[in-house]
């Protein structure tokens, strides 16, 4: 086990498990997306306080979980990368960066669109909301700050280091909702209760889950191959590929 | 079947607006995402391709 985990922290190695592995997560969170829906709209019945508008959940939760999800891989490998520098640890948190700042924008668009039918406003200024604004801006600051740098071996660690920080922020949009008086409903999923909805809602909506799961997945290991080249360019392995040879 | 006709459907009990254009705007940020991905790719082997060539000059 541990040989296989060194084995593929080396970037040619993982080129090509990448590669292999991409086609499984897209297909999976494909035909995940596609039964979500199904359960979403046609089998998940209407809600009795919320009527029809409670649908929006079932892209809101999952958008929103993963947007905390993600950023704390990223953390992890900012960790990671920072205290063992190894590359890939590096790549693979840029890599997963811009689909965690699309799952951000589409937690707040989404709770937009719900709150203003639920609670009569688009926006206020509540800590859960306003912590997963933080959130995004977090997401968007740490990839300028990437851009911004041109030496790669120091935009890395200097977007580790940010991403590090900025994670306190996760606990807090996690919590908020228990430590503020918000606007914002409690959590849907509790470890301790039971869930608070019925259980094909909570169907279709972990079913979602696992789509957006399986999609973070697929982009970020395209997204970390086309990485992966630009730093090994200057490799014979990367040669052979750009030669058609592999 | 819950939905009487495809107008109830789309009228979502009159919440539309808030129910299609969460899922509207998740659709086409995603699809952004998968086309830019598809396209970065080629580019990166392209522009990676280029270089070389120039450098083997």
């Amino acid at each position: 086990m541990s040989i296989a985990i060194f084995k593929y922290a080396a970037p040619m190695n993982f080129y090509g498990l990448a590669g292999r592995l991409i086609p499984w997560f897209a297909w999976s969170s494909g035909i995940l997306t596609a039964i979500g829906l199904y359960l979403a709209f046609f089998v998940a019945p209407t809600d009795f306080q919320q009527g029809e508008a409670y649908r929006v959940i079932f892209l809101h939760v999952p958008a929103a979980w993963m947007s905390m999800f993600i950023y704390m891989v990223m953390a992890f490998w900012s960790a990671v990368g920072l205290a063992w520098n190894t590359r890939l640890s590096f790549m693979m948190s840029r890599a997963l960066a811009p689909t965690g700042a699309v799952f951000a924008f589409l937690s707040l668009w989404t709770g937009a669109l719900w709150g203003k039918p639920m609670w009569g406003a688009w926006w206020v200024w509540d800590a859960r909301l306003t912590s997963s604004l933080i959130l995004f801006f977090l997401y968007v600051g740490i990839m300028s700050l990437w851009s911004a740098i041109d030496d790669p071996r120091r935009g890395d660690k200097a977007g580790a280091l940010l991403t590090l920080i900025g994670a306190i922020n996760v606990p807090i949009i996690y919590f908020s909702v228990k430590w503020w008086n918000t606007l914002h409903q409690g959590s849907t999923i509790n470890m301790t209760k039971a869930p608070s909805m019925a259980a094909i809602m909570l169907a279709g909506m972990l079913v979602m889950v696992f789509a957006a799961w399986f999609y973070a997945i697929a982009a970020s290991l395209v997204r970390v191959r086309g990485i992966i080249l630009e730093r090994e360019r200057q490799t014979e392995w990367v040669a052979e590929i750009l030669e058609g040879k592999a | 079947m819950m939905w009487a006709s495809w107008g109830e459907f789309w009228a979502m009990g009159g919440y539309g607006l808030y129910v299609w254009g969460s899922y509207g705007a998740a659709f086409i940020v995603i699809l952004i995402e998968i086309i830019s991905l598809g396209r970065g790719h080629k580019q990166t082997l392209k522009r990676l391709k280029r270089m070389k060539a120039w450098e083997s000059q």
